[in-house]
């Protein structure tokens, strides 16, 4: 059988890749959205994904947790098929960082119970312990101060510098940003990239939808280009921002990183 | 009536042929108004939370109940609800049952209307607390779920606790309404205050109606009105600073 044939095939590989699509399709109605999407990444890699808007890079990030379903293929995490009706998606989810575009943090509850709400409710980890992690990660992301403040209280930058808190408190193997910087006013872009940046260094794997091209040629191990719902290019940072193989991407390139944009 | 004899201290007089005052009918009737009131509105609160939560979740069935559930107690007037909860359910039930209802339940005219103008009630709560979950963005929920919290959990700890902030005004309005509509509960003889009003001005002082009806409206002003200070008085307390309510991308 043929799902039997992939079960035992990625098993045996999923100690080196930590995320692994195998011919994921997906359609909105009549709408092919994610076309055959064949994709793994390693523990430990930096991956970012970028295309033109309406190529499907945020409903791809959004199936790696499950947030969106698929309509055909696998998609493993840690080791687990997030497809197979059998898996409990919420301990895949516990282990995987989520950032969205528009933070969503929890407004009625301060950044310090917005950090520690999931370790507690989740991992069951004690309050004390929960919340000196909290304050070690807003320590990280440069927010000792804000503790006790509520979200509405903080700037858009501010409010995802604690998202990501909030992501790796749960200490995820992996984290997703679904376009961290889309939502945030010119000048907090900055801010938000260099926790993203730092992160990046601790090893941490990570798959990042954005728009940033500076931050994918700086820190990314590998680009991933996609065009109407399609894997078009796959390559290092080097490699794709010198010498893009489609005409697809040479486009979308010209377009982003145009002095006028 | 050119010659109205105006008496407000008609209801310091004692009842004709009794040794009972009118004001303390007021107050025995004041007493089954809130009562009446509390009991349904912790009912409707309950249930209207929970119908109102499961008119939101993605089980189609569980919602498609839900729904049926709402416009069951909502489409149906009151005082037919009353009605059929006391005259009717008793004669469709099993023989035992139907009989205990009628020989048996105690005070069965104040828990038919409790459990009545409760259920009506709630149907109304379920549609705000609907309302105020909709009113949130998807992104607190998925908020929730990408975190690794179950279903219950996202609602329990990030979902309803701005929902229900949210629907406070409208919230307020549907608690002042559990009062006045238990008027209503005269209808299968529960002796509130509109019930006492009527008998007052009825058999036993039948030449003072205007200042009977002027103190109970003032009473039912007074009891909606506090209702509205404890209301705002909750709203204050659970603000979430710099909040702007209706926000949220």
């Amino acid at each position: 059988m043929v799902l039997h044939r992939y079960t035992l095939f990625d098993t045996t590989e999923s100690t080196m890749s930590i995320i692994r699509f195998n011919a994921v399709n997906k359609w909105f109605k009549d709408l092919h959205v994610l076309k055959d999407v064949n994709l793994s990444v390693a523990e430990g890699e930096v991956v970012v994904i970028c295309g033109p808007s309406g190529s499907g890079k945020s409903t791809l990030i959004r199936t790696v947790n499950q947030l969106e379903t698929i309509g055909s293929g696998e998609i493993w995490v840690n080791g687990q098929n997030v497809i197979d009706p059998k898996t409990d998606i919420n301990t895949v989810r516990a282990d995987v960082g989520f950032v969205f575009q528009h933070f969503n943090l929890y407004p009625h509850l301060t950044v310090l119970d917005n950090i520690t709400l999931a370790p507690i409710q989740v991992r069951k980890q004690p309050r004390v312990e929960a919340e000196a992690l909290a304050e070690t990660l807003l320590a990280k992301v440069g927010l000792a101060n804000k503790r006790d403040v509520f979200p509405s209280q903080l700037s858009g930058g501010q409010q995802q510098r604690v998202a990501i808190a909030r992501g790796l408190a749960m200490q995820p193997k992996v984290m997703l940003f679904d376009e961290p910087t889309s939502a945030l006013d010119p000048e907090m872009i900055g801010e938000v990239l260099k926790v993203m940046k730092d992160l990046a260094h601790t090893g941490i794997t990570m798959m990042c939808v954005t728009h940033e091209m500076g931050f994918a040629r700086e820190v990314a191990d590998r680009v991933v280009f996609l065009d109407q719902g399609e894997v078009v290019e796959m390559a290092t940072p080097a490699e794709f921002f010198s010498a893009p193989k489609s005409e697809r991407a040479k486009q979308f390139l010209q377009q982003v990183l145009s002095p006028m944009h | 009536m050119g010659h109205y004899q105006w008496n407000w201290a008609i209801v310091f007089e004692q009842v004709a042929g009794t040794k009972e005052y009118y004001y303390q009918w007021l107050i025995t009737g004041l007493g089954w108004t809130v009562a009446t009131a509390l009991c349904a509105w912790v009912l409707a609160l309950v249930l209207g939370s929970l119908v109102g939560t499961l008119r939101t979740v993605p089980n189609k069935w569980l919602a498609s109940l839900a729904t049926c559930y709402v416009e069951l107690f909502r489409n149906i007037p009151l005082i037919v609800q009353l009605f059929l909860w006391f005259y009717v359910l008793p004669e469709v039930l099993p023989k035992s049952a139907g009989f205990w209802m009628k020989q048996d339940m105690p005070m069965p005219e104040f828990i038919t209307a409790a459990i009545g103008l409760g259920l009506f009630t709630s149907a109304r709560v379920a549609e705000q607390v609907r309302t105020g979950i909709m009113a949130l963005s998807s992104g607190q929920k998925n908020a929730g779920l990408a975190l690794g919290f179950t279903l219950p959990q996202a609602y329990r700890y990030v979902i309803l606790p701005m929902a229900f902030r949210i629907v406070i005004p409208p919230m307020t309005s549907e608690f002042m309404n559990v009062f006045k509509n238990s008027a209503v509960a005269l209808a299968i003889g529960v002796t509130e205050l509109t019930f006492q009003m009527r008998q007052i001005t009825g058999e036993y002082a039948p030449g003072n109606p205007i200042e009977v009806m002027t103190i109970v409206s003032v009473i039912y002003l007074i009891l909606a009105f506090s209702v509205n200070r404890l209301m705002a008085l909750i709203e204050r307390r659970t603000q979430v600073p710099g909040y702007i309510s209706g926000g949220g991308k």
